[in-house]
């Protein structure tokens, strides 16, 4: 299983670093040579990611193409990466967003008047090595390390380059975020030391076969607190109504490459943290806290829906949608079985490619006419027409019209809370009511843009699409559509991973299994 | 009775690195006549090549252990390791001076001199292993920095800081002879390992001397608390650090600290961790530390938010780095946890040297030679000085404890140990005042980064020489390097062992 050689997750984790150096020493004005180096670095990077895949055997629900080197040996840490079916297509995910984030950014007026390129391409490299980095990582204490330092470009790409209020926003997700994840770092500290290694795969073996205990007896015990420790930090990253305050401040403000960026892949961090360090780490406390977390994932999606719909801010009706849709992946994860799961995973995936290129339609409507108010638009149909076909794609797939992506995750996750001897069909009653609530905001987000009469003279002659707008939204749609009819591809990786680790959690709950629900789906 | 030991017992090539540097600092103190007074910084440059000999022959002998002047002085790997980060620090410190105290007209030569004193005394400090050699070297720490702290007289904040710190640095030391009295009266010795042994027996008897003992202990304890900043014994850091010289305003957020900790763990450790009335519970220091750590991290970090100049900000930063160090101090009172406690706390002190003498070094790169810097003076320092910008973001991101540079490395010890230790509420309250003191950081980067209002006209940093473009470089590769790779550091203090030594 341990490998001395480079490993080829070692050279995708570290490409987007070496990028950053690179970048660091072209001189300042060279405008060109910085965007198309970033470019290049980060098609690399998918490139090379995309051999990951190909490398991968989704027979095996272990570790693969795993690499370790002591760090700190005498206390059991030591950089240690892989992947399995949880992270896989979550590090692709990252790799295939970060090219489009550079291509957007290539036209971005705030980047224009602000300058500093150099060091908005760099943050841009940096916060790429550090999303891989939390993916891969698979010792405790390296994988904080990574956590953390996502939030540094991103607190920069947001306070330097972002909207109005951007000071206030950065300084909030900074905070925000880091007073979550403090809490863990305790945990983390005491799991270790206890544990006597950081290395999650050895602690999870150690926690099945009873070598390492971690006393379970009512929701505050050892075991629980520690377990709320993990999931308070990940729940502020999802965000988990009530924690979502600084996630609409920070989509707002940021340029339309962050809130690409934080929409699709840092707040899948969350959700990902609590698939791999909270349900196998804690299996009883994740059991006995399931259904108190399945209701506020619940609340989330009808909160976040209502108050999307209420909004007269495009950025603020996407983020709010995103608030609800996160509901859903969490909720498919406390469903504790192989579909709520496999849903959840896949969920993360549709949610980084629909609302990433939603954020990305709103960045092009706002490079256009300055402001992000719904009521100046309307009509636009008549003048972009071909925005207009990619938006209602987009926006579909976003409410979970079947044949697009966004149906197979959420009827995935239902199926999850209904088949869960945790949950049950009234989570997943009250869920539904979320995917009827998405059709009427989505719907509401398009008509205000693009149906109804081209009123405003200032929206007649809007500039056509530029190649690199089109070259961001192609990719988008393609990969809305392949999900949408060829899930199982996307599925396949996580299906033993997925299976092995409800074993573990729950096994009992293993009952709703996954490998007959490509073919219901393609029958229709 | 008196008998006059021979030089073979001395053993004093074990303590050979602090003498190095005594014993320059009394020859410099005669070469600096010959020296004209527009080539003070030969002066200067000799200071720092007696620090970078010392550094050598420390670590020539950083693996020997022993005492010598019979037992006053240990040299073991606490001693070494607490060595190097003094000597760094006086280096980064002389370098830092040249400059500085040409610009504001106090180039004196008995400036090094007394640098070489206070560096000397730390070193002392760190290494005694009794009570009078604590006190002796504290005082040596102590008195020229008072002087050093005046430097910059006639310039009244500058004449305030000395007298300040003269008073209650005075006041202290009483406090901590006085400690060391009852110490005596209680266990019979001053000599750390014997009053190890002597404290079980005192504790055992159950009789009067025993409250002697703790009485002792909690003097000892607020005379060393005032040397490292630690509430409530603070007050006087924020004036003293405010109007010293920027260059002893770092040097004595570092030094000074190390010197005090060292003697503290030392005590603590070697002396009374065996001072408790129920065998195999923790120390009965420990709850006290504890609180006091606690104090310390709160008032630091909640006042250092209220701060608008630099250097003030900075003074309650370093009281709440005390803080941190002082939860490590509190957790070796947990029997079993001695050793990796005092680790943790050198691991956080190296840490936190190199980054506040960075932050330092890049304040005084913007200082005016008339009036102080304030966190204003950081607008859009990111523009126009953006290599140092850069390299002032990772010193606030190092304070905050973000990983990959020191500060994170620091307090993931420091937290590791208070846990071990079974102090769970310390180490919540540890990371609760830390997401606290990332504001008050984050302030700083905001203003260089993200405000770009106006650009002053003049040089926004006519400080930032050479010498100290290098001192902040050389802090710089320290903070990442230690965050990158911190075996460097810690495979420095593996054989850390001040509880072994008492064993008999």
């Amino acid at each position: 299983m341990e490998n001395s050689g480079l490993s080829l997750v070692t050279v995708v984790l570290f490409l987007p670093l070496i990028g950053f150096f690179i970048l660091l020493f072209v001189p300042d004005g060279q405008s060109r040579n910085i965007k198309y180096l970033a470019l290049g670095t980060t098609l690399v990077t998918l490139v090379l990611s995309l051999l990951l895949w190909a490398g991968y055997d989704s027979s095996n629900p272990g570790l693969q193409m795993v690499q370790r080197a002591d760090w700190l040996p005498q206390y059991g840490i030591s950089y240690y990466v892989g992947i399995d079916g949880l992270n896989l297509i979550l590090v692709i995910l990252t790799a295939f967003m970060m090219p489009l984030a550079v291509l957007i950014s290539f036209s971005a007026h705030v980047i224009q008047e602000r300058g500093r390129e150099k060091l908005y391409y760099m943050f841009m490299m940096l916060l790429e090595f550090a999303m891989i980095g939390v993916f891969v990582a698979q010792d405790l204490l390296i994988f904080f390390v990574f956590w953390e330092v996502t939030l540094v470009p991103m607190y920069f790409l947001i306070g330097i380059w972002g909207g109005e209020q951007r000071v206030y926003a950065a300084v909030k997700f900074f905070l925000y975020t880091m007073a979550g994840s403090v809490l863990m770092l305790l945990a983390l500290l005491y799991v270790g030391l206890n544990a006597g290694t950081f290395a999650v795969p050895e602690i999870v073996a150690g926690v099945q076969n009873g070598s390492i205990v971690f006393p379970f007896s009512d929701l505050f015990s050892t075991q629980a607190v520690l377990f709320l420790a993990f999931f308070i930090a990940f729940a502020i990253k999802v965000p988990i109504w009530p924690l979502h305050s600084w996630l609409p401040d920070a989509h707002v403000q940021a340029p339309t490459a962050g809130s690409v960026i934080l929409a699709a892949i840092l707040l899948k961090m969350g959700t990902y943290g609590m698939l791999r360090f909270c349900l196998p780490l804690f299996p009883e406390a994740s059991v006995a806290w399931a259904p108190i977390i399945a209701v506020l994932a619940v609340i989330g999606i009808i909160y976040g829906a209502w108050v999307s719909f209420a909004q007269t801010d495009m950025k603020k009706l996407v983020a709010y949608s995103s608030v609800s849709h996160m509901g859903f992946i969490v909720l498919g994860i406390f469903a504790l079985n192989a579909a709520g799961i496999q849903g959840a995973i896949i969920q993360m995936v549709n949610h980084g490619v629909s609302t990433g290129g939603l954020f990305f339609i709103v960045g092009m409507l706002y490079e256009r006419r300055h402001t992000k108010e719904l009521s100046a638009f309307g009509g636009l149909w008549k003048s972009m027409p071909l925005l207009g076909a990619i938006s209602l794609v987009v926006v579909l797939s976003s409410m979970g019209m079947p044949g697009l992506n966004g149906f197979v995750g959420e009827f995935t996750i239902l199926l999850g809370a209904i088949g869960s001897t945790v949950l049950g069909l009234f989570y997943a009653l009250l869920a539904a009511l979320g995917i009827i609530l998405a059709a009427i905001y989505m719907l509401y987000f398009f008509q205000k843009i693009f149906m109804g009469e081209l009123s405003k003279e200032e929206n007649r002659h809007l500039p056509k699409l530029e190649w690199n707008e089109i070259a961001v939204l192609v990719p988008i749609l393609v990969l809305i559509v392949l999900i949408g009819i060829q899930p199982y591809i996307f599925m396949k990786p996580s299906d033993t991973t997925v299976e092995h680790l409800v074993a573990q959690v729950a096994p009992e709950n293993a009952v709703t299994t996954i490998a007959q629900l490509p073919e219901t789906q393609s029958g229709d | 009775m008196l008998e006059i030991p021979s030089l073979e017992s001395l053993n004093i090539g074990a303590a050979l690195p602090a003498i190095i540097v005594a014993a320059w600092a009394c020859v410099l103190l005669l070469i600096d006549f010959a020296i004209p007074k527009h080539r003070k910084h030969v002066t200067a440059w000799l200071a720092a090549a007696c620090l970078v000999v010392a550094f050598v022959a420390n670590l020539l002998v950083y693996n020997q252990t022993g005492d010598s002047f019979l037992g006053m002085y240990v040299a073991d790997q606490f001693t070494g390791f607490l060595n190097l980060v003094v000597l760094a620090t006086a280096f980064i410190t002389i370098m830092l001076s040249i400059d500085y105290i040409r610009r504001v007209e106090i180039e004196r030569g008995e400036y090094y001199v007394l640098l070489l004193f206070v560096t000397a005394g730390a070193m002392f400090m760190v290494a005694a292993n009794d009570l009078i050699m604590i006190f002796v070297a504290l005082e040596l720490l102590s008195i020229p920095l008072y002087v050093l702290a005046a430097f910059r007289a006639p310039d009244l904040r500058s004449e305030e800081a000395g007298l300040k710190y003269f008073l209650l640095g005075a006041f202290a030391s009483a406090f901590f002879v006085f400690g060391a009295a009852m110490v005596y009266g209680a266990t019979g010795t001053t000599n750390l390992n014997e009053i190890y042994h002597s404290v079980a027996a005192v504790t055992a008897a159950n009789d009067s001397l025993q409250y002697f003992l703790v009485l002792g202990a909690g003097l000892l304890i607020v005379g060393l608390g005032f040397k490292v900043a630690a509430a409530p014994f603070h007050e006087w850091t924020p004036d003293v650090y405010e109007g010293a010289p920027t260059p002893i305003t770092a040097f004595m957020s570092v030094a000074a600290k190390i010197g005090g900790f060292g003697a503290l763990l030392r005590i603590l450790i070697v002396g009374m961790s065996s001072l408790t009335f129920v065998q195999g519970d923790p120390a009965l220091w420990q709850n006290v530390i504890a609180l006091i750590a606690a104090l310390t991290v709160i008032i630091g970090n909640v006042v250092a938010v209220a701060q608008n100049n630099v250097k003030r900000l900075l003074a309650y930063s370093s009281i709440a780095n005390a803080g941190y160090v002082m939860m490590a101090v509190a957790a070796a009172g947990t029997p079993g946890v001695e050793n990796q406690a005092a680790r943790a706390a050198l691991i956080y002190l190296v840490a936190y040297m190199f980054t506040n003498l960075g932050a330092f070094a890049v304040v005084i790169g913007l200082e005016r030679v008339k009036g102080s810097s304030d966190l204003e003076d950081f607008v859009g320092l990111g523009k126009s000085r953006p290599a140092l910008a850069a390299m002032m973001a990772v010193f606030m991101l190092s304070l905050t404890g973000v990983p990959l540079t020191s500060g994170f490395i620091g307090k993931a010890f420091v937290f590791s140990a208070t846990l071990n230790a079974g102090l769970v509420w310390l180490a919540i309250i540890g990371v609760i005042t830390s997401v606290i003191s990332a504001y008050y950081y984050i302030r700083i980067i905001v203003n260089m980064y993200l405000r770009d209002d106006e650009t002053p006209s003049d040089d926004p940093t006519p400080g930032y020489t050479p010498n100290v473009h290098w001192a902040t470089a050389i802090a710089f590769g320290g903070t990442i390097l230690i965050g990158v790779l911190p075996i460097l550091i810690t495979g420095l203090t593996d054989n850390v062992a001040l509880v072994a030594a008492v064993i008999p």
